[in-house]
């Protein structure tokens, strides 16, 4: 379960957002919306502990989550909107490279199954700098398919993606709901995700 | 704004609070100020008239009662820094990083004016004005931290990542700072560099209460001018604030 | 623990493996700065033997700090380096992988050219040796306090410039030690005492300074 309360962001001089609260129990999923600059991309940072609050705590499964520390990063999957993959690293190594920098085993068939879901086949061994921007997003969601930590935390997971990958990502959601998981994300257009109880939080 | 100060029972806290500080520090900084004309007059009417003439360095010994006490600062000040860089990094508080940011250039002034009276008094002692000393390096190094820490602070424009980074870069600092002294006097004594030393001529006691009280003046002026610059700091930071648009505006009537 | 050390290594040296041009032209910067100085001071092979450890030395340093500014910046841009830190593992141990990595490609070639260069300064055998082995020991010192320098200058601007203006500094004591284990090879008084000291500063950068460093990028990335 992840609880935020009271919640306040300071940028620079101005206060995107103060008295913020939720709470997210498993199986549910929390959309963020809000116009540019209100403060959506920070208040993730924050959740995903980057960002210390000028006031107000994040608790992940009842404890803080500056203290559950590491506990809490092992829980969490974050995809921001950079891609975090390297260019000089085929689709493959990125992804294999990822899960063993975040502690998960993934083994190779894995990986290669999960590249061929985001229509990537046949370009496992291409540098990812010969990749089209699309594709590079989808060599970053494909961390998505094979991840099974419970809380998901997505920046914009959507922009970039043509109709079929939109569809194609938000099952990928659902079934991360239906498994029981977390996600917080924020988007500017809503797409309606099958499973799971969803919930919208507007900030600014 | 001041919710975040909600621990102002104690006292410790109430001060770190530049609300309060702001006016508290304008009503210091006068008596800082009469303290450092007083010693300094002090200071310099023993080291220039009461003290003896050196029956070997003749009148122009007399620097060092500028040398010695600003090079005792320019250490004291980095240590401080250090002090308050610590201090912020463990509680956070806003006031602290401006305290170092403040401390700075007084402290990279003081090592300034360490090396130039160096080199004036080198000249006539040893007929060069400067040679790899070890303390006149350990000066200069020091002085390219002061100068370091500057150009970081002064490089992030975020005011709260300035004072952190620069927290961090101090703390790295002082704990190098016996490594280099050191290394560089190892360095001194290997190639056998010139060094004169000053207590071999056990220096008379009137020359000691000279010098104490220049770095006592020294150490007022420091203060008076900190608390000034914090002041400003303060002002520049939370102009956004009530309490500094209901100050501003007092002063403009 | 010590897995994520080894995964961090081994991904930033295929990373290098991938850019070998940016190793290769750090050598050659260090190639290049030492050959000037005998054009700059004259051929006398007394005063180059003098001079050599020296010269090689503060050339080292140089071309260490090449390298700097992109230990933790292309990360940074590419956004792994956000990843990296929400890895549930300490981001000290993490930055103690990356500073091992980059040192397998910047300091270790230094220590293995720097023999062939010495022999342009007319160094004897035992000069070389102990010049290797200073370069060898001293320079993982080096990755380690210019990794502090860069994580604090990570997006700022004028990064690069102001990375030097923090790290040179703070890295006189081994230019000291270094410069001294060759010097007092060379005058015959032998250099253990030096190279010890080195290795004690060595263990100590290499133990302190990732900590201090992930506190730096963790304020870079808020």
């Amino acid at each position: 379960m992840l609880e935020a309360d009271n919640l306040e962001c300071v940028r620079g001089e101005r206060r995107l957002f103060a008295g913020l609260g939720f709470r997210l129990e498993a199986g549910e999923l929390l959309y963020l919306q809000g116009r540019n600059g209100a403060g959506k991309t920070s208040l993730l940072r924050m959740l995903i502990g980057l960002l210390p609050p000028e006031n107000g705590e994040i608790r992940w499964r009842g404890e803080l989550i500056d203290e559950a520390g590491e506990a809490f990063r092992a829980d969490l999957c974050y995809l921001g909107h950079l891609n975090a993959i390297k260019e000089d690293l085929t689709p493959l190594e990125n992804l294999l490279s990822a899960a063993r920098l975040a502690g998960l085993t993934l083994c190779e068939d894995d990986a290669i199954d999960a590249l061929e879901q985001v229509g990537l086949a046949g370009r496992e061994d291409l540098a990812c700098k010969y990749l089209s921007q699309g594709q590079k997003r989808r060599v970053a969601l494909a961390r998505l398919v094979v991840d099974r930590r419970p809380l998901w935390i997505l920046d914009e997971p959507f922009v970039a993606l043509d109709v079929a990958a939109v569809d194609w990502l938000a099952g990928i959601i659902s079934g991360h709901l239906q498994r029981g998981g977390m996600a917080v994300m924020t988007t500017h257009q809503l797409v309606a995700i099958p499973a799971g109880t969803v919930r919208e939080l507007r900030i600014g | 704004m001041n919710d975040r100060f909600n621990l102002s029972r104690f006292s410790f806290y109430r001060f770190a609070s530049p609300a309060i500080f702001y006016p508290l520090a304008g009503k210091m900084i006068p008596w800082f100020i009469a303290a450092a004309v007083l010693f300094g007059l002090a200071g310099l009417y023993i080291g220039m008239l009461v003290a003896p003439t050196d029956f070997q360095q003749g009148e122009g010994y007399r620097i060092i009662f500028i040398h010695v006490p600003t090079s005792w600062m320019s250490m004291f000040i980095y240590l401080i820094m250090a002090f308050w860089a610590a201090i912020g990094l463990a509680f956070n508080t806003r006031l602290s990083g401006m305290m170092a940011q403040a401390l700075a250039p007084t402290g990279a002034l003081m090592a300034f004016l360490s090396l130039w009276t160096g080199a004036l008094w080198g000249k006539p002692m040893w007929g060069t004005w400067w040679v790899w000393d070890a303390r006149l390096t350990s000066e200069l190094i020091l002085l390219f931290l002061y100068i370091g820490y500057m150009a970081l602070t002064a490089a992030i424009d975020d005011a709260r990542r300035a004072d952190k980074a620069g927290g961090i870069l101090l703390l790295v600092g002082v704990v190098n700072i016996p490594i280099i002294y050191f290394s560089v006097k190892w360095w001194n004594t290997l190639h056998q560099g010139s060094s004169v030393n000053l207590t071999k001529s056990a220096m008379a006691e009137v020359m000691l209460w000279g010098m104490l009280l220049m770095a006592l003046a020294f150490w007022m002026y420091s203060i008076a001018v900190a608390l000034t610059r914090v002041r400003t700091l303060i002002l520049e930071r939370e102009r956004h604030t009530d309490w500094v648009k209901a100050e501003l505006e007092g002063v403009s009537k | 623990m010590l897995n994520i050390v080894f995964s961090v290594i081994a991904r930033d040296l295929k990373l290098a493996m991938r850019r070998q041009a940016d190793i290769v032209s750090a050598l050659f910067f260090f190639v290049i700065v030492v050959s000037l100085f005998p054009l700059g001071i004259g051929p006398e092979p007394d005063l180059l033997r003098q001079l050599a450890p020296g010269v090689l030395w503060v050339a080292a340093l140089l071309a260490t700090m090449l390298s700097l500014p992109r230990m933790f910046a292309d990360d940074h841009r590419d956004g792994t380096l956000e990843q990296l830190a929400l890895s549930p593992n300490p981001l000290g141990l993490i930055v103690t992988g990356k500073v091992i990595a980059h040192w397998l490609v910047s300091g270790l070639p230094l220590a293995l050219i720097a023999p062939i260069l010495g022999i342009q300064f007319d160094l004897s055998g035992d000069a070389l040796l102990v010049l290797t082995g200073a370069i060898l020991l001293g320079t993982p010192a080096l990755s380690g306090i210019g990794a502090i320098g860069a994580a604090l200058t990570l997006g700022v601007r004028g990064g690069g410039v102001l990375l030097s203006l923090l790290v040179l500094p703070l890295y006189i004591p081994v230019l000291i030690f270094g410069a001294g284990a060759v010097d007092a090879t060379v005058s015959g008084l032998g250099g253990e005492g030096h190279l010890s000291l080195l290795i004690a500063m060595t263990f100590a950068a290499i133990g302190f300074a990732p900590w201090a460093s992930a506190a730096a990028l963790k304020i870079a990335l808020e």
